[in-house]
């Protein structure tokens, strides 16, 4: 390294003022008031989740993009709402946290092979990489924007395949696919 | 003369210490469950009053054998356990990482992932550097500095979210690339501009001004946690903790990578300029001024990239086998098909030359490397990390003899320990 590239920092001058302890209590008091101010002149960064939600607002004011943002998955429905996936375990095999679970089966369609007659996804177990969209290559499965799910038991979020159609049906206006 | 610790059994810590008059020792047990300790690790103190006689840390709460997973998951998925590792600012891990991927794979990346790649570890380091400086404040009863450090913490998360997905383990880069190119890049470099030229300076001022000159705070860290510069050195310390004390080494200099070296882009362009910070007395206080300078230093890259983004593709080509062709063709050609296949399925996968390579970058706490041993498989043979926060803090029983109680906790917030780093 240069010695042009170094900089040597050198600690601040303690003032007179600064040796006592109550100067400095001031200004620091100045600044945390001039905090409480930004809260009454609406300047603060504070949301009131859950009646204002980072969804609604721009995202260059801290609010969220729809589109990249990996929340709950969802599997896509093609143009006559069947299931989209051919089960080809692509996903499965790319996923790091081994949470998708698919069991495969002759398709009862004219136009592919197999589909799957199950299709669990364990989201509790699920890291939210993105991985398995990335996998998919018929574009079946997806992230969504989702990201506030509840479930009483662990059973309950293990997604299995219906409920990952009905998430489909509830995000594909705001997210078309 | 270097500093030795034998090694010392728990038992040790009966009556018959060899300190004097052991009559009055007295063992404290420090974490693993303490708020001060950041993350969960423990550390047993042998008390003379209030004064350390010796101190011994015990790692492996958190341990969840991260480097073992890396030996099971391919290049792409480690991605997401690196991420966990430091996660003070996740993505510089992931830089690290994948730098040394691809240094296996003799992948060069192109100009604009580059420059995206050094942008978002600029944004690491300052968010890092933000969690440390604020929670120097809050170990030492000054939580208002914290809550103004977690502020600006916030946008970088917003961010991160923008450009990877994910507000915190952002598994955003990939071998040859990353996970997407940017949504937008007007929206991003507007988001970028408006932190770095508006609200980061704004609450680094704010915190400067409550800490900085304040008598409290400075009394509470000036010559505490003292290391020379021939310990430092003796300790391969890396990082500020080193710069604290007057070793002028800084990877993003000495060993370039991205856009740090010179023609980065093959065009001539010159590597990004700024300076690296350093202090001689190498205490508590230090430790922290530095880390305040290469926030502003940070802040200095980001501005000289942040408007000349390259543009083009933000992965190398597929034709190299090593990231997955676009969508569209494999939605609508054989050949692309085919490829995205051969890259996902476990008995083809990536193809990386027999060998070991060893990458290393700055993160905000020092030199983190990995070192990869490569069969020629899909996985990698071995993954291992050179952990720079666990060699930081093995010199950290040096620092706190001797010091009242109430110095362990500002120490330990200047190391920056996080232990799931220290543990892996
Ligand atoms: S998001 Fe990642 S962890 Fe979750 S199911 Fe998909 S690949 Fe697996
Ligand atoms: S990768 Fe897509 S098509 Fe294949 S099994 Fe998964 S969801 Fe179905």
């Amino acid at each position: 390294m240069k010695s042009t590239d170094v900089i040597e920092i050198a600690e601040p001058r303690m003032t007179l003022g600064d040796q006592f302890f109550l100067p400095q209590v001031l200004v620091g008091l100045g600044t945390t008031m001039k905090h409480m101010l930004r809260v009454w002149t609406g300047t603060d960064r504070v949301i009131q989740y859950p009646e204002e939600r980072r969804e609604d607002i721009p995202v260059v004011e801290g609010g969220m993009h729809r589109r990249s943002y990996r929340g709950v998955h969802r599997l896509n429905r093609d143009e006559e709402g069947r299931v989209k996936c051919v089960a080809c375990f692509m996903c499965a095999t790319a996923c790091p946290a081994h949470c998708i679970h698919i069991e495969a089966d002759e398709s009862p369609w004219e136009d592919r092979e197999k589909y799957p007659a199950k299709f669990d996804i364990d989201e509790l177990r699920c890291i939210y990489c993105g991985m398995c969209e990335e996998a998919c290559p018929v574009d079946a499965i997806e992230l969504t924007s989702l990201y506030d799910i509840v479930g009483l038991t662990r059973q309950e979020m293990v997604f299995d395949k219906s409920k990952l159609l009905r998430v489909y049906d509830e995000t594909q206006e705001v997210e078309p696919i | 003369m270097a500093y030795t610790l034998t090694p010392a059994e728990p038992e040790q810590f009966d009556a018959q210490s060899t300190h004097g008059d052991s009559d009055n020792l007295w063992t404290l047990n420090f974490g693993p469950q303490h708020p001060a300790t950041h993350t969960t690790l423990r550390i047993v103190l042998e008390l003379d009053g209030e004064r350390i006689v010796k101190c011994l840390p015990h790692i492996g709460y958190l341990h969840s054998g991260f480097e073992k997973l890396g030996e099971n998951l391919n290049y792409n998925q480690y991605v997401t356990i690196v991420d966990r590792m430091d996660y003070s600012a996740p993505i510089y891990n992931e830089l690290a990482w994948h730098g040394a991927a691809e240094k296996l794979m003799g992948i060069e990346l192109t100009p604009r992932c580059k420059v995206l790649r050094t942008i978002a570890g600029e944004l690491g380091r300052i968010q890092s550097h933000l969690l440390c400086i604020a929670a120097a404040g809050l170990d030492l009863g000054a939580l208002t500095a914290f809550l103004y450090g977690f502020n600006e913490r916030e946008v970088i998360y917003d961010i991160v979210e923008y450009m990877s997905g994910q507000r915190f383990h952002t598994s955003w880069t990939r071998v040859g690339g990353l996970n997407m190119d940017l949504p937008d890049e007007e929206v991003f470099v507007r988001m970028v501009k408006r932190f770095i030229n508006e609200q980061l300076p704004r609450g680094i001022e704010d915190i400067e001004k409550l800490l900085n000159r304040n008598r409290i705070f400075v009394d509470r860290t000036k010559g505490i946690g003292i290391i020379s510069r021939e310990d430092a050195i003796a300790w391969s310390l890396s990082g500020p903790m080193a710069r604290a004390s007057g070793v002028a080494r800084d990877i993003r200099k000495d060993e370039p990578y991205l856009c740090f070296a010179d023609n980065w882009d093959n065009q001539g362009s010159p590597a990004v300029n700024f300076k690296v910070p350093i202090m001689t007395t190498g205490d508590v206080y230090a430790r922290y001024l530095v880390r305040l300078e290469e926030v502003r230093q940070s802040i200095h890259i980001i501005r000289q990239l942040i408007d000349n983004i390259p543009g083009g593709a933000v992965n190398v080509s597929p034709e190299g086998k090593a990231v997955l062709p676009p969508k569209s063709q494999v939605y609508g050609s054989i050949e692309g098909l085919i490829q995205h296949f051969e890259i996902i399925m476990t008995n083809r996968g990536f193809i990386p030359p027999r060998g070991e390579v060893y990458n290393c970058i700055e993160t905000a706490n020092g030199e983190l490397g990995y070192y990869i041993v490569s069969d020629g498989g899909n996985v990698p043979w071995r993954a291992r990390t050179r952990p720079c926060i666990y060699i930081n803090y093995q010199v950290f029983p040096k620092l706190v003899e001797g010091h009242m109680v109430s110095d362990v906790v500002a120490i330990l917030g200047s190391v920056n320990v996080i232990a799931a780093e220290l543990d892996r």
